[in-house]
Parts: structure tokens; sequence; C-alpha cells
């Protein structure tokens, strides 16, 4: 018998193969990036820059977008095991039925992050944010958020890919969730941008940290029983 | 037929789904170099049997363990078994090596690629390696799939419907692959429709009815007569 992989170093083989089968394809990938920058200049021509500063709505408009972009990303992530059954090779393989999670979220991370890295200089131009500034801010928020959002919503969607409404089921399962991390971090954004000092945006970062270790432990700990048959 | 200390024991084993009933009281004990060859009509409980060995479903009641203990708890114990199912259970966006070489991976083998394509070489696809698998026919991604359940030279394989679009090479391939398993000492449970080719390896043959194993019966000095083997299975399965 061979030594097999510990959880973490399952989980990573799991989202290289991930990762490997989005390069590929690209797909979800061009979908999400699409979807992402139509909702950008949507809110942009239904903004009435008189009423509204875009150091105010710009946050509001970034986060709403990443988390249906999101969700629409997130689908994928265990159907890419349903035509031909591969989750049962993964369910048969010598790791801990964690290390699948684990690995489908650290793909899921790696997947929004770079769907943030090209929408937020987008917002930036969009909205004629100072460029590198919004980047600078936005950054470390973007990766909680993405970090939050990926725990919750890898969850639902191993619990939705068997059911017949999946497309359905998934965003009606997350959205509640979704909310502290969209409230947080439009209010840690909205602050960061309008230069306003880092400690009051501290106590939104916190929730948003907070949110990703609880999900994060709480999902890894859950996921073994949506796959019990 | 082994008398070493069983490798697959299930005692009492059922499985129920809602109020139908796939898997009734089942015992079985396979020792190394067994193979049981399982055979049934459609809907007998065949492939639930397999996956509940396979630890993919838990028992309703009853238990199974392979190598002494339940798979289910215990991950490691899943590195001695292969698991090759009618679905390919492949990616089809990634060439046939890397889908062989990511179970190979998995399974914590040294040299992944290197054995990925010394179990496609095996099955006789190694010419296909660098082919994405959405490219190759039904045929041969069964080939594909039995060198993925197979790179880590498992000493368990549960095989169902392995012959499933199987061309004549490459149902030659895979009984001489499953002989050479059995040589070496290897547990195999064959599930399938074609009685020539279960018998062809099996030590024990069973026919599943309605949940429960019928007419176990273990492989004569002189092998199976298969012609008789045949129709009576015909004969039993008609009259189910």
């Amino acid at each position: 018998m061979h030594r097999a992989p510990g959880t973490l170093h399952a989980a990573l083989i799991i989202a290289r193969k991930d990762l490997a089968i989005e390069l590929r394809t690209r797909s979800a990938f061009l979908s999400v990036l699409v979807f992402t920058l139509l909702a950008l200049v949507t809110f942009f021509f239904a903004w009435d820059q008189t009423a509204v500063s875009a150091v105010d709505l710009a946050p509001g408009v970034l986060w709403v977008t990443f988390t249906f972009a999101g969700l629409l990303g997130l689908h994928r992530s265990f159907g890419v095991e349903s035509p031909d059954r591969a989750i049962d090779a993964l369910l048969v393989a010598p790791i801990e039925r964690e290390a699948i999670y684990l690995g489908k979220a650290l793909a899921n991370v790696a997947f929004v992050s770079a769907v943030l890295a090209i929408a937020i200089p987008a917002l930036a131009l969009f909205y004629n944010l100072p460029f590198g500034r919004t980047i600078l801010m936005l950054g470390p928020v973007a990766v909680l958020a993405a970090i939050g959002l990926v725990a919750v919503g890898t969850l639902f969607s191993a619990m939705a890919v068997n059911t017949r409404l999946s497309e359905l089921l998934l965003p009606m399962l997350s959205l509640p969730f979704f909310v502290p991390v969209v409230m947080a971090s439009a209010q840690a954004s909205t602050r960061l941008l309008a230069g306003r000092p880092l400690e009051e945006a501290m106590p939104w970062l916190r929730l948003l940290a907070a949110f990703d270790i609880i999900f994060v432990v709480a999902c890894t700990m859950a996921y073994p029983f949506t796959i019990e048959e | 037929m082994s008398v070493s200390a069983p490798v697959v024991l299930a005692s009492a084993l059922a499985r129920t789904f809602g109020t139908r009933t796939a898997v009734a009281d089942v015992h079985l004990s396979l020792g190394a170099g067994d193979c049981l060859a399982l055979f049934g009509p459609n809907g007998a409980g065949k492939t639930t049997l397999l996956r509940l060995v396979a630890g993919l479903l838990k028992p309703s009641a009853g238990s199974v363990q392979v190598h002494g203990v339940d798979m289910r708890r215990d991950a490691r114990s899943r590195g001695r078994v292969g698991f090759i199912s009618h679905h390919s259970m492949l990616y089809p966006a990634l060439t046939v090596q890397e889908n062989v070489a990511f179970a190979a991976r998995l399974q914590g083998v040294a040299d992944p690629e290197g054995a990925a394509l010394r179990a496609l070489a095996a099955m006789q696809v190694d010419d296909r390696a660098a082919a994405p698998v959405r490219t190759l026919s039904r045929g041969l991604q069964q080939r594909v799939s039995v060198a993925r359940a197979t790179v880590h030279g498992p000493d368990v394989v549960l095989l169902d419907e392995p012959y499933t679009g199987l061309d004549a090479a490459g149902a030659e391939a895979l009984t001489e692959m499953l002989r050479a398993m059995q040589a070496a000492g290897a547990t195999l449970v064959l599930v399938t429709h074609h009685v020539d080719e279960g018998l062809a390896v099996a030590t024990r043959a069973a026919v599943m009815r309605e949940g429960r194993l019928e007419r176990v019966e273990d492989r004569p000095a002189a092998g199976f007569d298969v012609a008789r083997y045949t129709s009576e299975y015909r004969a039993l399965v008609r009259h189910a």
C-alpha cells in the first residue's frame, strides 16, 4: 500500500486538477467575467452622478456583482464531478472527505480571486476612482470576502449538485449566508475608499475574518455529511 | 478458495432506499486470490452491493469489512481497493495521462506519471496518453477507467460491468489483467451480465435476485461448465 497524501496535500492535488480543467475549458471563467463586466457597465449607465458619489456607489455595485458572479462560478465546482460520476473516484480514494471540500474551496478561491483581479481595476476605470488606491484598499477586503463566499458556496454546491433544481437551489441556500459577507465588504470598502481612518473599517474587517474562520471550519466539518448516501 | 483470513467480509448486509430493499441479508467471505463473479438481472442489487463493499453507501443493517476494517471509517484502507464502474469516473477535459496520474497522486504513488503510463500500457491505450478523454470512444474510455482504478496496484478490485463497451482486444486485455492480479493474490468482485467472461476468471459464482445472493457456487476442479451454467442462469432469471 502506498503512503496516501495528507488532507492538505490531497486538497492541493484536487485544487490543481480543478484549475487545470478550468484552464483547459475556460467556460466558467469567461462567462463569469463577461457577466461581471456587463453588470458593472449596466450599473454605470443606471448611475445618476448628481445624486450619489462614485465612492458611495462603487462598493455596493462591486459586491452585489461579485456575489452573483460567484454563484455562477460555484455552480460548476461540483458540476465537473457529475457527468461521469468522477466524485465516486474521489470518495474511494484513501483521503479524508474533508480534503475534497478543501480542494474544491481552494480552487474556487483562486477562481473568484482571478475574477476580482479584473473586476476591481474595471470598477476603478468605470467609476473614475484612483486606480492604485482602489486596488490597494479593496484587495485585502476582496481576499476576505472571497474566502467567506467560497466557504459557504462550495458546501451548498456539493449539496445542490445532485438535485433536479440545482441552479435554483444553490442561490436559494447561499444568498442568506452571503448577506454578512456583502454587508461587511461594502461597509469596509466604502470607508477605505473615502479615505477614512483604518480603525473605522476594522470592525467590518474583523467581522469578515470571523465569518471566514467560522464558516471554513464549520463547512469543512459538515461536508462529509452532505455526501452520505 | 482461500482458507486464510477473509479479505472481504460482509455480514447480514442490507440496504434499503425508502421502502425498496436493494440488498437484503447478504453474507460474503472472500480470501486473497478469490474472484466472485456476480450475475443477475437489472435491478437485482448487484451495483448496490458493490457500492456497499466499496464504502460508497452506508449499510442500512449489517456490516462490510475489507482487510478487517470498515472502509467508510478508515480512509487509508481505501488505498487497497480499486473500483471500476460502468461510469468512466474520468474528467473529459483532461488528457488520458492526466486523469490516471491524478488518481495515482491521490493514492500516493511515488512516480504518478510513470505509473500512469504503465497502467495505460497494460490496457493497451498508452498510445492515446496525450489525447483528451472527451475525444475517445466509449470503449477506449473504459480501458482508461480500468487503468485509473488499478494504477496503484490494489489488492481488492471491485468491478461493475467492466466489459461494457470494450472490443475483443480490450476485453482480452482486461481478462489478462484480472488473471494477473488474481495470481498476485488480489481479491476480485466482478459484476457482469457476460456469463462466459465472468466465469473465465471466477473462483466463485453467484446469482443475485431481489437483493439476495442465490446459487453461490465454488469453481469445480475442472472449471465451470459455461454452457450448463449459462442455461441454468437464464432459466433462473426467466423465472424471477
